[in-house]
């Protein structure tokens, strides 16, 4: 079974850019599991609009700036 | 491993075991008697709840063995719920067919009481895999 989302993030560089915040830290302001946050991470489970904004705010960086969506031309040339 | 994750694992083990344990003390008791003679009904409620108790007992017991962070479900939990229900949902709609045509086909109330303790069964232990398998794999 291949990746379930293609939505891919930058959590984990981002984490450890604010000071090596931990998983449980992130989940914990996110107002999730630690499982949830560790699923996100690994493009097990993509979160919702709402949620990938709140992660975006933890962080102080715009929503794009976390999550990235593969666009048609950048999969072609691939 | 999430606090519904966990949840999710009591559920199907007690189901499960709680049903094998139906169908061995019920067969086993049968001897030479038909099996619509059974006298199938006590251990049917104690099956089904003994399968509840465990469920809320099982899950007490691993909370105090390996607590979870969090004692709530989060929005992926509910997603997961969402769709394992969904296809559990399916499950019943589909397999209450078969009581239904046994009912309508007036057979003995063992058959029909037996045949909707398995559509449950089935539905329930479906329904906890795929929530399962989306817990694990992704979703």
């Amino acid at each position: 079974m291949g990746r379930p989302t293609r939505v891919t993030n930058d959590i984990r560089r981002l984490r450890f850019g604010q000071g090596e915040m931990t998983q449980a830290e992130l989940a914990e302001r996110v107002g999730v599991s630690r499982q949830t946050i560790i699923a996100i991470e690994q493009s097990r489970y993509s979160p919702s609009l709402e949620m990938a904004f709140q992660i975006a705010h933890v962080f102080g960086v715009a929503l794009d700036d976390v999550f990235h969506y593969p666009t048609k031309s950048a999969e072609e040339s691939q | 491993m999430s606090y519904e994750e966990k949840g999710q694992w009591v559920y199907l083990a007690s189901t499960t075991i709680a049903y094998g344990a139906y169908l061995v003390l019920m067969l086993g008791g049968a001897g030479t008697t038909p099996l619509p003679e059974i006298d199938y009904q006590p251990v049917l409620l104690w099956a089904i709840g003994a399968s509840i108790a465990g469920s809320i007992l099982g899950r007490i017991a691993i909370e105090i063995i390996r607590p979870s962070d969090l004692h709530r479900g989060d929005v992926r939990d509910r997603d997961i719920g969402r769709f394992g229900e969904y296809v559990a949902g399916i499950i019943l709609g589909i397999g209450m067919v078969g009581p239904f045509i046994l009912a309508l086909a007036e057979f003995d109330h063992f058959w029909i009481a037996n045949a909707i303790y398995l559509v449950f069964v089935v539905q329930t232990v479906v329904g906890a895999v795929i929530k399962l398998i989306a817990y694990r794999r992704g979703f």
